[in-house]
C-alpha cells in the first residue's frame, strides 16, 4: 500500500464489552489524511470509548485498528508519540505559565532543547500567544486556554490530532477562531479527528460520522448524508414555513394530509412534505385554519434533520427486531 | 528500545514547579508536624505526679501526720484539702476536684501503739485508669514499707530481698523520649501520604490525569516523577524532625542515625504507595483526605504509638500487625532510644518493603481498571 492511500485511521469491526454491556458494537469508519473527521452522538453512546480504543489506553473486544498505519493492538505507545489529544477540559495545568505548560508537555513528547523552543516560537506565533507567555493559565480566557491546549497537543508535530469536545463552553468568537485555526492546519496536511455537540461546527467537517449506542448509524460527507434516501425518501421534499404563530401552527400542521413530519426551528416550522403538496395549496391549506404564513419555501435538510431521521429509523429497526 | 521510565524528567520538573507555586501546602506540611511535636514534646507528660488528694484525719497524732508526710513525699499525691466527716472526703471525690482520698480512722495510733494492724483507707476515682494505677501502687508500697519498718523494728536487719530497678534507655522516664521517636513514623505518614494522594487527585479532577495517559509517558516514568519530589520533602521532613528531637526535646540517639534514615526509607515507600492507592479510589480532594485520615487513624492507636501493643486484646494486637507504622515505630524506638542495629530489624525492614510492594501493586492494578480504562 503506498503512503498516499494509507488513511489516518482505519477502524474495522470495532468491539468493547464492559461485562455484559456492548458500548462500541462492530464499528467500521475509515478517515483519510487531511480531514476533518466530526465524531457525533449523544452522550454516553461511545464516543469516548472510540477515542480510548483508538489511541490505544483500551484493549479492543474485537475488530482491528490502525492509526497513521500503527496497529493500535500492537503498539499503542507508537500510536501515542504521533498523535495528539485536547480533552474538553483543556487539561492545562492551571499552576504553571503559558511556557512552563508548552515545556512540560514538550518534554513529555521528548522534543530536544533546541526543537522545543523552535516548535514554541511557531505554536505561538501560529496561536496568538505571544502577549500571555508568563500568565498563570488560570488566568487566561477560554478561548485562550484553549489555544493554550491545542498548541500543547501539537508541539510534537503530530500527524493527527484528537479533539474531544473542544468547543464546549467557548464563546462564539473564540469557537469561530479555532474553526479558522484548523481548517489552515488542515490545509497544511493534518488530519483531525473532533467530537462535538454543535451541529454548524458538524457541518463545517469534511466527514461526519454518527454514533448511536454504540452503532455507527451515519457516515459520509454531510452532502452526502443529506441525500440519504432515508433522510430524504423519494416523493418528498422539505420546506421551511415561517409564522408568527409557530406552536399553533405546528399543532395544525401535523394534522394535515400531506405532511409526513414537521419541527419547530425557532421562528419557523421544519417540515417534510409529499412531492404533490404544492407550496401555494400549503399556504391556502393554513390560512384556512388561521395561520398566516409570512414565507415558505423549499429547504434542503440540515445534519440534524440528518441525524434525527436516522436516529427515528434506528430506533425502530430495534423495536422492530425486538416485537 | 523503549524507555520504560519515559517521561520521568517531565513529569519530575512539573511537580517541581507545583511544590514551588503552591508553597503554602508545603509549608504548612512541614510546619504543621513541628506544631505537633512541641505540643507533644512539652505539653503531655505521662509520668503521674501530685494527684489532687483529699484527706480526712479523724486521728490527728503525730503517727497519723508522720504518715500524710510520707503520702506528701512520695511526689505523687497533692494534699489540697482537709475534711472532717466521710460525707465531705466522699463528696470531694464525686465533684472530681479530688482523685483520691484518705481516711485516717480514730484509732489509727492506737492500734500501731498497741501492735495491732491500723486500716487506713484509700478513695480512688478509677475513671482514669493509669491516675488509679498509680495511686494503688504508691499507697501500698508505703503501707508495706511502714509496716516493715515497724516489724523490723530496731533490729537494723537487712531486707531478706531487696529489688533494685533500673530504667534502662529512659532512665528519667521522660515523655518525649518516648513520644517523639513514634511521632515520627505518624508524621511521615501524614505528609507522604496526603501529598502524593493528593498531587495524583488534583490531576484527575483538572482531567490532565486523562491527558497524561494519551502521551507516551510510561506508567513507571509518571509514578517516579510524581513520588520522587514528595519522597524527597518527606526525607527532609525526617531530617527535620530528627533534629529537633535531638536538640530541642535533647533526646539521644544512641543508634546510627545512617541505619535510620537507611530504614525510613522502605516505610516512606509503604506511605507513597498508600497515596497512590488512596488516588485510585479517590476522585476529589474531599475523598482523598477522607481516606487517608481513615489510614492515620489505625496507625496512631493500633502501632503502639500512644498504646502499648502488648495490652491489647488479641484481635486489636493481630490487627497491628497490619498497620505499617508498627514496624517503623519498632525501628525509630528501637535505634534511638535502645541502640539496636540491622541484625534487630531487618525483620521490620523487611515487612515494610512487602508491605510497599504489595500495596503499589494494588494500586497499579486498581489504576489500570478503574482509572485509566474507565
Amino acid at each position: 500500500m503506498s503512503e498516499l492511500a494509507q488513511p489516518a485511521i482505519s477502524a474495522e469491526h470495532l468491539v468493547r464489552r464492559f461485562g455484559s454491556f456492548t458500548a462500541v458494537n462492530d464499528i467500521s469508519f475509515r478517515v483519510e489524511k487531511g480531514e476533518i473527521f466530526g465524531f457525533l452522538g449523544p452522550n454516553g453512546s461511545g464516543k469516548t470509548t472510540v477515542i480510548k480504543m483508538l489511541t490505544g489506553l483500551l484493549p479492543l473486544s474485537g475488530g482491528e485498528a490502525s492509526v497513521l498505519g500503527i496497529d493500535v493492538r500492537k503498539d499503542p505507545e507508537t500510536v501515542r508519540e504521533n498523535i495528539g489529544y485536547m480533552s474538553q477540559n483543556f487539561s492545562l495545568y492551571s499552576d504553571l505559565t503559558v511556557t512552563e505548560n508548552l515545556t512540560f508537555y514538550g518534554r513529555i513528547y521528548g522534543l530536544s532543547n533546541d526543537r522545543l523552543r523552535k516548535r514554541m516560537d511557531e505554536i505561538v506565533q501560529l496561536n496568538g500567544l505571544g502577549p500571555y507567555l508568563n500568565r498563570l493559565s488560570a488566568q487566561l480566557s477560554g478561548g485562550w486556554k484553549q489555544r493554550l491546549a491545542l498548541g500543547c497537543a501539537m508541539l510534537h508535530e503530530p500527524k493527527l490530532i484528537f479533539l474531544d469536545e473542544p468547543t464546549a463552553g467557548i464563546d462564539p468568537v473564540a469557537r469561530r477562531q479555532l474553526w479558522d485555526l484548523l481548517f489552515e492546519l488542515s490545509a497544511h496536511g493534518i488530519t483531525f479527528f473532533v467530537t462535538t455537540h454543535y451541529m454548524d461546527e458538524a457541518e463545517r467537517c469534511s466527514h461526519v460520522a454518527y454514533i448511536y449506542y454504540g452503532k455507527l448509524i451515519a457516515d459520509g460527507t454531510p452532502d452526502s448524508l443529506r441525500e440519504l434516501p432515508d433522510v430524504q425518501p423519494p416523493g418528498t421534499y422539505r420546506v421551511e414555513i415561517t409564522t408568527p404563530e409557530v406552536t399553533r401552527a405546528l399543532r395544525i400542521a401535523r394534522t394535515l394530509p400531506g405532511i409526513r413530519s414537521a419541527t419547530i426551528f425557532g421562528q419557523s416550522i421544519h417540515a417534510l412534505i409529499n412531492d404533490d403538496l404544492d407550496l401555494d395549496h400549503l399556504r391556502e391549506l393554513l390560512l384556512k385554519q388561521g395561520i398566516v404564513v409570512a414565507e415558505i419555501r423549499p429547504l434542503a435538510p440540515s445534519l440534524e434533520d440528518v441525524f434525527v431521521e436516522l436516529t427515528y429509523k434506528h430506533q425502530s429497526e430495534i423495536e422492530a427486531t425486538r416485537g | 528500545m523503549v524507555n520504560p521510565f519515559r517521561g520521568f524528567s517531565a513529569v519530575f520538573y512539573k511537580e517541581a514547579l507545583h511544590v514551588r507555586r503552591d508553597f503554602g501546602t508545603l509549608f504548612f506540611s512541614l510546619i504543621i508536624p513541628l506544631l505537633q511535636m512541641f505540643l507533644l514534646g512539652f505539653g503531655i507528660d505521662t509520668n503521674i505526679r501530685q494527684i489532687n488528694t483529699v484527706v480526712y484525719n479523724a486521728d490527728g497524732r503525730r503517727e497519723s501526720r508522720e504518715l500524710l508526710d510520707r503520702l506528701r513525699n512520695s511526689d505523687t499525691f497533692n494534699l489540697i484539702r482537709f475534711v472532717n466527716s466521710d460525707r465531705d472526703l466522699n463528696e470531694a471525690i464525686v465533684s472530681g476536684k479530688c482523685r483520691v482520698g484518705i481516711k485516717i480512722p480514730v484509732d489509727y495510733s492506737d492500734k500501731l501503739l498497741h501492735q495491732m494492724s491500723a486500716q487506713v483507707l484509700v478513695l480512688i476515682d478509677g475513671s482514669d485508669s493509669s491516675v488509679a494505677g498509680q495511686a494503688i501502687n504508691v499507697t501500698t508500697s508505703i503501707g508495706l514499707d511502714e509496716s516493715l519498718r515497724r516489724v523490723l523494728g530496731s533490729s537494723n536487719a537487712p531486707f531478706a530481698v531487696d529489688m533494685r530497678p533500673k530504667l534502662l534507655f529512659n532512665p528519667d522516664s521522660r515523655s518525649p523520649n518516648f513520644f517523639l521517636p513514634g511521632l515520627t513514623a505518624i508524621l511521615l505518614l501524614n505528609v507522604t501520604t496526603f501529598l502524593t494522594a493528593f498531587s495524583i487527585v488534583r490531576e484527575k479532577e483538572r482531567g490532565t490525569l486523562e491527558q497524561l495517559f494519551v502521551t507516551p509517558v510510561r506508567p513507571m516514568g509518571l509514578l517516579l516523577g510524581k513520588l520522587l519530589p514528595y519522597l524527597m520533602i518527606g526525607f527532609f521532613e525526617l531530617c527535620m524532625i530528627l533534629t529537633f528531637m535531638r536538640f530541642v526535646f535533647s533526646v539521644p540517639i544512641h543508634g546510627s542515625v545512617l541505619l535510620l534514615a537507611l530504614l525510613s526509607l522502605p516505610y516512606i515507600f509503604v506511605s507513597l504507595s498508600l497515596g497512590i492507592l488512596i488516588s485510585s479510589k479517590a476522585n476529589s480532594q474531599a475523598e482523598a483526605m477522607q481516606l487517608a485520615f481513615l489510614t492515620i487513624l489505625p496507625s496512631v492507636f493500633f502501632s503502639g504509638y500512644i498504646f502499648p501493643r502488648e495490652t491489647m486484646p488479641k484481635f486489636f494486637f493481630i490487627l497491628s500487625y497490619f498497620v505499617p507504622a508498627t514496624f517503623f515505630i519498632d525501628i525509630t524506638r528501637g535505634i534511638i532510644l535502645r541502640g539496636a542495629g540491622w541484625a534487630d530489624l531487618w525483620s521490620d525492614a523487611l515487612a515494610l518493603f512487602l508491605f510497599g510492594t504489595i500495596l503499589l501493586v494494588i494500586a497499579a492494578r486498581r489504576f489500570q481498571n478503574k482509572v485509566i480504562m474507565a
